[in-house]
């Protein structure tokens, strides 16, 4: 694999309704979706979370494909979640051998789970596909710009963010040159045990790191030079504004919450009248 | 004598199959001489960085063959290390890859990969200090604690080290000022003279390759745009600038001279021959003016 493969949280620039909302409104709905995800208690409930999802990657403009590539890192996580709770959770036995047993209540369960980290990570990736890394930060400092008011360095914390995700891609380039400047000289990182291996990522590793040194004071140095001291009296330059869409996006939101809550009492209803009878 | 390198239709395709597709080198076919001192220019984007990295197998072709020594380098890929060996690559600002405690210990990395004796090891990491003038003291501190061309000198000690039959060096004097640029290329052309061994320079200097090289290879939208002599190629001085390259300040001024009537060759590229010539046409001029 090539470092520059890597997607996770990576920006696609675009047009779409979703991508002209205002960053404050994505985040709080992306909360407001996860929150969903584990109100839901029955399959119907969560049938509703994962229409959500899916009538939200279309509008963004976002090709399916990517939910799919972007689940593929923590897919260990969830087939590990979904074993752990198949065998761990007591129910029912519907099946067994030596000692492991599957429960009615396992199998439901490990569903749940799966579904669920699967629409939590398309959905929070939603988030970082139509929303460029500077709206994001811009968008958390201002959510949390209350706490300010408690002595929080709610700025500084934002602009930190901002300056690491500016040089991921920064950092990813000096890595590659610095591994074929290595190779050049015989480095050979391709085979070896695992501690041969780790050996040879010394001389990578240091002159990265002595980069990233010099990289951080060069731009401590020129953002002084143009006067920057912090948050206070700053003003911006793209101004945070809410819209219509945004109106729109809660209320679509809102009306899926509430379809959510009433799908888990209309179930619990179900229950009931089907004991009855 | 058969060529050290050979290519042979080699194309290197960025991202190929995606909307980013980009050619960075296409249909490269040159032949470069054992013991040849070649510059190579060319602006900005024109492949020069990724054509050299064909040269020592870190970059892969699309399509197209490398020949080092005859020898099809990507024939066997398992042993593309054998010649990274050969073919020793200093890259830009090289200072940025010294990584272990001591200077000593840096030089002696591409070496001791190799799997030399610890002796010849030695032997060869002093060696390659020396060439480029870094005291026997300096190589027991470390690489941190030198100047910035100390560092850069060390930097290239490591691949020289490796005694490759080529060297290829990426603009090994950016950044430095005029004496530390001297300095080193000095001591590249003492390396090439002493162990006749291949060299090849990329440089945006103009008075750097007239006066080091002996061939000039010209990159120009991925293509070799030329390949000759140092002499055939600057006196191409206008196809050069339209490609946004240039020619040497004082083939410039020899220019202008002889369109001017002077009797000097337009194709003049050293300051060394220019002062021999007007000071013979001084010569020639001074009785006329005692009549």
């Amino acid at each position: 694999m090539k470092l520059s493969d890597i997607t996770i949280g990576q920006y696609f620039p675009g047009e779409s309704p979703i991508h002209r909302m205002d960053p404050r409104t994505k985040l709080t709905l992306t909360m407001v979706y996860l929150i969903m995800l584990f109100t839901a208690r029955n399959a119907l409930a969560l049938a509703v979370g994962v229409l959500f999802v899916l009538v939200s990657y279309p509008a963004s403009g976002v090709s399916l494909r990517l939910i799919l590539r972007s689940t593929k890192p923590v897919l260990p996580i969830i087939i590990f979640t979904g074993i752990f709770n198949l065998f761990l959770v007591a129910g029912e036995v519907v099946w067994s051998f030596w000692f492991l047993s599957i429960t009615d209540e396992g199998i439901r369960v490990a569903a749940f789970m799966c579904v669920r980290i699967l629409c939590l990570i398309a959905g929070s990736a939603l988030l970082t596909y139509t929303t460029s890394p500077i709206a994001l930060t811009d968008g958390i400092e201002m959510l949390f710009s209350p706490l300010k008011k408690l002595g929080a360095p709610v700025h500084e914390v934002a602009m930190m963010m901002t300056i690491a995700l500016r040089f991921i891609p920064t950092l990813i380039e000096e890595t590659e040159k610095i591994m074929s400047a290595q190779k050049a000289r015989g480095a050979d990182l391709e085979s070896g045990n695992i501690f041969q291996r780790i050996r040879a990522m010394l001389p990578i590793l240091i002159p990265l790191f002595v980069s990233a040194f010099r990289r951080a004071e060069e731009l401590a140095l020129a953002m002084e030079c143009r006067c920057y001291h912090g948050g206070e009296g700053r003003t911006r330059m793209r101004i945070l504004k809410v819209s219509w869409i945004d109106a729109a996006a809660v209320a679509f939101t809102a009306a899926f919450f509430s379809a959510v809550i009433a799908a888990n009492i209309y179930a619990i209803d179900l229950a009931g009248m089907v004991s009855e009878l | 004598m058969s060529p050290i390198i050979k290519t042979d239709g080699l194309s290197h395709i960025y991202s190929a199959g995606t909307v980013f597709e980009q050619a960075a080198i296409k249909d490269i076919n040159v032949e470069i001489n054992r013991g040849e001192f070649v510059g190579v220019i060319g602006h900005t984007g024109s492949g020069k960085s990724t054509l050299i990295q064909h040269f020592n197998g870190l970059l892969k072709p699309t399509s197209g063959k490398i020949f080092v020594e005859g020898e099809d380098i990507w024939e066997k890929p398992r042993e593309i290390r054998r010649f990274r060996f050969k073919v020793g690559l200093v890259f830009q600002y090289p200072e940025y890859q010294l990584f272990e405690d001591t200077v000593y210990k840096d030089i002696a990395f591409g070496p001791t990969n190799m799997g030399l004796a610890e002796e010849e090891v030695d032997k060869r990491v002093r060696e390659a200090a020396a060439f480029v003038e870094l005291k026997p003291e300096l190589l027991e501190k470390s690489p941190f604690e030198l100047s910035g061309g100390q560092k850069r000198r060390a930097a290239i000690a490591g691949v020289i080290a490796m005694n490759p039959e080529v060297l290829i060096l990426d603009e090994p004097t950016a950044g430095l000022d005029p004496r530390g640029r001297d300095r080193i290329l000095g001591e590249i052309k003492e390396y090439h003279e002493q162990r006749s061994n291949t060299v090849l320079l990329v440089s945006h200097n103009m008075e750097d390759i007239a006066r080091y090289a002996a061939k000039v290879m010209v990159l120009n939208q991925s293509r070799v745009f030329m390949y000759d002599t140092v002499e055939s190629v600057f006196s191409r001085a206008r196809e050069l600038q339209e490609m946004g390259l240039s020619v040497p300040q004082v083939t410039k001024i020899c220019l202008r001279l002889a369109q001017a009537g002077v009797e000097i060759s337009p194709q003049t590229y050293t300051i060394k021959s220019a002062k021999a010539r007007i000071i013979e046409l001084l010569g020639r001029k001074r009785p006329n003016e005692a009549e």
